[in-house]
C-alpha cells in the first residue's frame, strides 16, 4: 500500500527522487483528557496537525514557521520518528520514520535548541567521541568531520572545556556540530539561534549557509527569528492551529501578510513627522520617529532620502514579528 | 529483540533508498542482534556517566560511602532483633543472614545496573526523552544506563558480605547441585528485580509519577525477601509466589540449600524454576515496555 501512494501521486518518479521529504495529508490528532472532578475526566480530541502536505527536494533549505503551539515540533517530532502520525502518509530519505527510527536516526541530525545533548560535565570532544562510537562513524570520516566543524564553528579552544562551562551561544555551536559528526543528509534546527548573541547568531547562520551550499544538506528549521529566516531560506512555511497556512518564498509571505518594518530615525532635534511617500510616519517621541514602510520593499532609497533632507543622527531598522504577520494573514484568509 | 524482527522485515528498503543518500552515508552493520547493541549502547553510556561522576570525586567517594553505611545499616536492625530472640519464624541468625545477603546481592545488581529507571517519567514530563529517541540506538539501554552510579556498588558489596558471613556461621550440606545453584539464584533475582524495574518503567510512561509504586515493589520487595517466609501471613507469600513471583529471587531456591521446609508445601523441584521464571518476567516485562514507548510515541509529552 505503502508503495503504491508513493507512485500514485501525479508529482511522477523524477520529482519522488528529489523529495527527500514527503508529505501526505498527515495529521497527529491528540486525546487530551481534562479533569472535571475527582476520578472524572472529558476527553477531547485536538487536532496538533491537520492534514499538512509538503515535499522537501534534496538541498533545500527551509523555514518552518508558526506561533507557539501551532504544531511545528509535532511536526517535527513525527518527522524524526519521535511521533507516530494518526494518519497520512510520511517518508524522509525514503523511510517510514515512525517505524524504522533507528535506521532513519543514523540519516539525520536533530538539533533542539533549548536542551543540549551534549555531557554536561565532560569535556566537549567527549560527547563527540560517543557520537564517533554510537553512530559507528568511520575514523576517517568522523577525524575529518570533525575538523571542518571545529574550523567552521570555532570550537578548537573549547574542545577540552566541560560543557557546563560554556556559554549559550558556545554550545549551540556545540551541539550542531555534534548532529552533523554522521553526516546526516537532513539537519532539523529546532530555534538555533534562541537565546544567542548577535555574534553567536551571525556565525552560526553563517556555518549553516555553507552546510547547506557546500555540502548539500538539507536544512528545515522553526525559529522565532524573522531574519534567520530571512538570511538563510529562500522558502518559507507557515503553519498555524495544525494547517499549512503558506508555502513559498519568504518576501511572498511579506506580500500576503501586508508586513511592515520600522525604520528609527533619530534626529538632531525635535522636528515634525517626516513626511514621504513610500512610509508613514507612526510615532513621534522627542527627536526619534518611527516610520513603517512594506517589508518587501528596501530600506536603502528611504535612508537615503531621510539623510539628504533631514539632520540624521543615528537610525536602525526593526523587522517585523512573526506572530503580527501570522496574524494578519489569517484575518485575511477570513475575510476574504 | 522482537524489534530486529520488525527492522530487518522491512529490508526491503535498503536497497530502495541507496540510490542517492547513501553514497554520502556509510555502511550499514546488518544482522547484528538488537540485544548486542543494546548492550554495547549500555557500556558507551553508563562510561560516560562513570568519567560524569569521577569529575567531582570527593562527592563521589562520600556517596559511596554514605551508601555502604545506609545499608549495612540495615543489616544492624536484624542484628538487634537477635540481640533479644534466638529464632525468627524458626530461623536461625545465619539461615536469616543467608537469605538476607541473596536477597540484598540480587537486588544490588539490579539496582547497579537499572538504578535510574525511575527517573523515566521525569524524562517523559520534560521533553529530554526525545533526545534519545533521535539516536540509532535502542531507548530501553539509553534509559536504563542514564545517570548510571558506581556508589551503587555499595548495595551489592554489603549484600555479598553478608552473604558471605553467612556462610561461614550456617551448616551447608553441599552438594554440586546446590554449588551450582547459588550464581543461578543469584543471576535469576537479579533478572527477576530487573524485570520490576523495566515494568515500572514502562508504567511510567502512562503515569509519569509512578516511580513511587514502582520502588514500592523493588525497595519493599527486596525487605520482604530478606525475612524467612515464616514470618508472613500465607496470602503475603502466595502473592509474592503466583502473581508477583518474588519468592523466585531466594526464598525456594536458599530453602532448598539450606534444607528447610518449603513455604506453601510446594515440591521440591520448584526451587530449580528461578531461571524459567526469570526469562518469562523478561519477557513480559519487555512487552510492557514496548507498549509503554509505543504509547508515548502515539499520545507524545
Amino acid at each position: 500500500m505503502d508503495t503504491h501512494t508513493d507512485t500514485g501521486s501525479s508529482a511522477g518518479a523524477a520529482a519522488d527522487e528529489d523529495a527527500l521529504i514527503r508529505l501526505d495529508g498527515v495529521e497527529k490528532v491528540f486525546d487530551v483528557r481534562k479533569k472535571t472532578g475527582f476520578l472524572r475526566s472529558e476527553r477531547r480530541e485536538v487536532r496538533a496537525v491537520d492534514s499538512i502536505s509538503f515535499t522537501v527536494a534534496r538541498g533545500e533549505m527551509v523555514g518552518y514557521i508558526g506561533p507557539n503551539g501551532a504544531g511545528k515540533s509535532t511536526t517535527i517530532k513525527m518527522l524524526t520518528g519521535i511521533l507516530t502520525p494518526s494518519g497520512g502518509h510520511l517518508r524522509v530519505a525514503g523511510i517510514d520514520p515512525s517505524r524504522e527510527r533507528t535506521r532513519l536516526a543514523r540519516r539525520i541530525g536533530v538539533v533542539f535548541g533549548q536542551r543540549t545533548t551534549l555531557w554536561w560535565d565532560l569535556p566537549l570532544i567527549d560527547s563527540y567521541k560517543l557520537m564517533h562510537r554510537m553512530y559507528r562513524i568511520p575514523d576517517a570520516r568522523y577525524a575529518e568531520n570533525l575538523d571542518r566543524c571545529v574550523e567552521l564553528l570555532e570550537l578548537g579552544a573549547l574542545l577540552d572545556v566541560p560543557v557546563r562551562q560554556l556559554s549559550l551561544g558556545q554550545r549551540m555551536r556545540g551541539d550542531i556540530a555534534a548532529a552533523l559528526l554522521h553526516d546526516p543528509e537532513v539537519l532539523y534546527l529546532d530555534e538555533p539561534t534562541i537565546g544567542l548573541d548577535v555574534v553567536s547568531k551571525v556565525r552560526v547562520r553563517e556555518f549553516l549557509r555553507d552546510l547547506n551550499a557546500e555540502r548539500g544538506t538539507t536544512v528545515l528549521l522553526t525559529t522565532h527569528d524573522l531574519s534567520d529566516i530571512e538570511q538563510l531560506c529562500r522558502r518559507v512555511m507557515v503553519i498555524d492551529h495544525g494547517r499549512l497556512m503558506y508555502d513559498g518564498p519568504l518576501t511572498g509571505l511579506h506580500e500576503i501578510g501586508e508586513s511592515e518594518r520600522t525604520l528609527v530615525v533619530d534626529l538632531e532635534r525635535e522636528l515634525p513627522p517626516i513626511r514621504l511617500e513610500s512610509a508613514r510616519v507612526v510615532k513621534v517621541e522627542g527627536p526619534r520617529q518611527w516610520l513603517a514602510f512594506p517589508a518587501a520593499q528596501s530600506a536603502a532609497p528611504l535612508v537615503a532620502r531621510i539623510a539628504a533632507e533631514y539632520p540624521l543622527v543615528d537610525l536602525s531598522v526593526r523587522e517585523p514579528d512573526i506572530e503580527a504577520v501570522i496574524s494578519r494573514m489569517y484575518a485575511e484568509k477570513a475575510t476574504s | 529483540m522482537a524489534d530486529l524482527k520488525e527492522r530487518d522485515g522491512s529490508g526491503s528498503g535498503f536497497g530502495s533508498g541507496s540510490g542517492s543518500g547513501v553514497g554520502r552515508g556509510f555502511v550499514l552493520p546488518h544482522g547484528r542482534s538488537r540485544l548486542v547493541d543494546g548492550l554495547r549502547t549500555y557500556r558507551l553510556i553508563a562510561w560516560m556517566w562513570i568519567r560524569s561522576t569521577m569529575a567531582y570525586r570527593a562527592s563521589f567517594a562520600m556517596t559511596l560511602l554514605g551508601n555502604f553505611a545506609g545499608t549495612a545499616l540495615d543489616f544492624v536492625t536484624i542484628l538487634l532483633m537477635f540481640s533479644r530472640v534466638d529464632e525468627l519464624g524458626g530461623y536461625s541468625l545465619g539461615q536469616v543472614a543467608f537469605l538476607y545477603g541473596l536477597s540484598s546481592a540480587a537486588f544490588g545488581l539490579t539496582d547497579l545496573t537499572l538504578g535510574s529507571m525511575d527517573r523515566l517519567g521525569k524524562r517523559v514530563r520534560d521533553g529530554t526523552l526525545d533526545t534519545l529517541l533521535v539516536r540509532p540506538a535502542p531507548v530501553l539501554a539509553q534509559v536504563a544506563a542514564d545517570r548510571f552510579a558506581l556508589r551503587r556498588l555499595g548495595r551489592l558489596t554489603q549484600g555479598l558480605l553478608v552473604l558471605g558471613y553467612a556462610l561461614t556461621v550456617v551448616d551447608i550440606a553441599w552438594t554440586p547441585v546446590k554449588v551450582l545453584l547459588m550464581p543461578v539464584m543469584l543471576v535469576s533475582g537479579a533478572a527477576i528485580f530487573g524485570s520490576v524495574f523495566v515494568a515500572g518503567g514502562a508504567f511510567q510512561f502512562v503515569a509519569q509519577d509512578a516511580s513511587q509504586v514502582q520502588n514500592s515493589f523493588t525497595y519493599g520487595g527486596t525487605t520482604l525477601l530478606q525475612y524467612p517466609p515464616t514470618v508472613f501471613a500465607k496470602e503475603l507469600v502466595r502473592g509474592v509466589t503466583f502473581v508477583l513471583p518474588l519468592a523466585f529471587v531466594n526464598w525456594l531456591p536458599a530453602l532448598y540449600v539450606l534444607g528447610l521446609p518449603y513455604p506453601l508445601d510446594l515440591p521440591a523441584w520448584t526451587a530449580f524454576l528461578s531461571p524459567l521464571v526469570a526469562v518469562a518476567c523478561c519477557a513480559l516485562a519487555g512487552l510492557a515496555w514496548r507498549a509503554g514507548l509505543r504509547s508515548y510515541r502515539s499520545t507524545g509529552s
